[in-house]
């Protein structure tokens, strides 16, 4: 856009666009400040953005019984991992036997897919069948299953792997290729961006699952973080059994453990990470959004 | 006859071969989509039974409908249905206008190091779960130590017990939703911008159009296939929630449910309470709803203009 922009109106823009990004940035700080605060500022003083003094209190008791925080690390870790790998694979592989034109149940079977986009069973048998038929509850499985595969991004892949001319997987084929091998030495090395992408995006939704443990997993050992700090949030007692590692119910005092400070240093070990790495990514993911906008 | 039934069979076996392969590749999704999405789809019988966990759902009594006549009775059908359709559409349209007008005063910044900066910060949220952030509102909404009441009291006012009144929640909801997605949006909003082709400012710009007018004339219009198709999808939704907003945000709080319950969020606490049938019966209400939604938009769109319609 080409044209006049006068001093003050560029100002003003500038001036809008800082106040809106302070509305993101400042409650990232606050929950930091929290962490670093002294648990008597904050039963006199409240939470604070900028606390009189800073503490590492919190994050010494967070890191004297580390147990709950590793396992939660380790499952989210295996089961986001594992989870995106499995169900990108599925998921390209049926993207691109429903990009060849030659399939000849590329027709039914998109609808089989498009279809579960339309309508859904519900939460209820959804339920029943995960823990009453296939015995998925409450077992590390839950979190790769049923979510391995989705439409929508398979949908993207085909519209993708259609812009691949034709005349390359058919050349390959006369050579003697199996579609496997097509799919994996010819079409994958050639996806990457939409690879990347929606592996991307996989991994973001699966680090920050805490719906599937909620719905499925009693097994503390099993949570992932996102769980592990909602508990952490809403339930005090849950938070000093974690941090003492007494067992539930053998509660001890309220005033020897900084409760408040405590469950903000708890987020910012749990979710830090995700904001350190969170800027590497960025570009690839405002450009993928752009390719989950083009319609299937 | 026979010879002709031969031949035919032998065809099809010839073609089945030829797309083995390729069958065999969407083989594994086929599996999964059977087990996680049409066995459920089938189990939605359950909604007119009596469910038994030792009879599962297959040999359960049928008792017609009898869990959507108790649903349809009680004052939750009325109360979460209301609550879901109603904060639906205010996403929809709070969370349209503001992503455009951010996406629109983003294309008058000059400096790309500014617009990048301001696009990330942005988007800060689509990284963190509803977890996290009902950290955040914690720390602002919690009653004694929060912040939101130090500012209050600070300006002259007095400090407000945010989780015991109802009146507050549709705006810290809204408020909630539009930060999480707005950077999203209107990131998706803005790259319908850049395509737009530059000589139709400029055209603009010599016909004497002001830059309003061009946003009107120019930017607007570019946006409309983007937006038509974003509001497809939030239409068909219309009856669907966001569980994490709903359910972490306000923390599940039985006082606030007047404003905060939805089909979603009911359909959970039926389940924990193990109330199958009923909450099965609430579910299908709510896909079949949906359903019908999602054609019926779409069939309007294809009708008004085609190329923008989903299928």
């Amino acid at each position: 856009m080409s044209g006049r922009q006068s001093h003050a109106s560029s100002t003003l823009l500038h001036l809008f666009f800082i106040a809106f990004s302070l509305a993101f940035i400042v409650p990232f700080l606050l929950v930091l400040s929290i962490s670093f605060s002294h648990e008597e500022t904050i039963r006199t003083l409240g939470y604070r953005l900028i606390p009189p003094e800073f503490t590492l209190d919190a994050y010494r008791y967070a890191f004297a019984n580390p147990g709950r925080i590793q396992d939660a690390y380790i499952v989210t870790t295996l089961q986001s991992a594992l989870g995106t790998f499995l169900s990108i694979v599925v998921m390209a592989t049926c993207g691109y036997a429903l990009s060849r034109r030659s399939f000849r149940y590329r027709g039914p079977i998109t609808f089989i897919v498009f279809f579960t986009m339309l309508f859904s069973g519900g939460l209820v048998p959804l339920y029943i069948v995960v823990t009453q038929y296939l015995r998925l509850g409450n077992s590390f499985w839950v979190y790769i299953f049923p979510r391995l595969v989705s439409a929508f991004p398979i949908i993207i892949f085909r519209t993708f792997f259609q812009s691949i001319p034709e005349s390359l997987p058919e050349s390959a084929k006369i050579d003697g290729a199996s579609e496997w091998t097509i799919f994996f030495r010819i079409i994958v090395p050639l996806s990457k961006p939409v690879v990347a992408t929606l592996s991307l995006f996989g991994l973001i939704d699966r680090w920050n699952d805490w719906f599937t443990t909620l719905i499925y997993v009693r097994d503390t050992r099993l949570y992932t973080l996102q769980f592990l700090l909602q508990r952490i949030l809403r339930e005090a007692q849950f938070l000093r059994a974690i941090a003492t590692e007494l067992p539930l119910g053998m509660d001890i005092g309220q005033h020897d453990l900084p409760t408040e400070s405590l469950r903000f240093a708890m987020l910012i070990i749990a979710a830090g990470p995700m904001l350190v790495v969170f800027p590497f990514f960025q570009k690839h993911f405002a450009k993928g959004l752009t390719i989950g906008a083009v319609k299937g | 006859m026979v010879i002709d039934a031969a031949h035919r069979r032998r065809k099809t076996l010839a073609t089945v071969r030829a797309n083995f392969e390729l069958l065999t590749l969407t083989l594994p999704a086929l599996i999964a989509f059977f087990l996680f999405n049409y066995l459920p789809m089938g189990g939605v019988i359950v909604a007119f039974k009596r469910y038994r966990y030792d009879a599962g759902i297959l040999h359960s009594p049928w008792i017609g409908l009898a869990n959507f006549s108790f649903f349809f009775r009680s004052v939750d059908a009325w109360r979460i249905t209301r609550n879901t359709v109603a904060y639906s559409t205010a996403f929809i349209i709070v969370g349209t206008i503001t992503a455009v007008v951010i996406a629109l005063l983003l294309l008058e910044v000059r400096s790309t190091g500014a617009k990048k900066i301001y696009q990330t910060v942005m988007i800060l949220p689509r990284f963190l779960s509803w977890v996290v952030i009902s950290f955040i509102t914690h720390a602002i909404l919690n009653p004694v130590h929060g912040v939101g009441n130090q500012i209050i009291v600070a300006l002259g006012g007095t400090a407000v017990e945010w989780y015991s009144h109802t009146q507050y929640w549709p705006f810290i909801l809204t408020i909630s939703h539009v930060w999480n997605s707005v950077g999203i949006t209107s990131i998706i909003y803005y790259a319908a911008l850049m395509g737009v082709d530059p000589q139709l400012y400029e055209a603009a710009e010599i016909d004497g159009a002001t830059r309003l007018q061009q946003t009107w004339h120019v930017s607007i219009p570019a946006l409309v296939p983007v937006i038509t198709i974003l509001n497809i999808l939030a239409i068909g939704n219309l009856f669907t929630g966001d569980f994490g907003l709903f359910y972490q945000i306000p923390r599940d709080v039985g006082r606030l449910y007047p404003v905060t319950d939805i089909i979603n969020t009911y359909v959970y606490r039926g389940l924990r309470q193990g109330d199958i049938g009923r909450t099965a019966a609430v579910g299908l209400f709510q896909s079949s709803v949906g359903l019908v939604l999602i054609i019926v938009t779409n069939a309007i769109i294809r009708r008004i203009s085609p190329e923008n319609a989903l299928f």
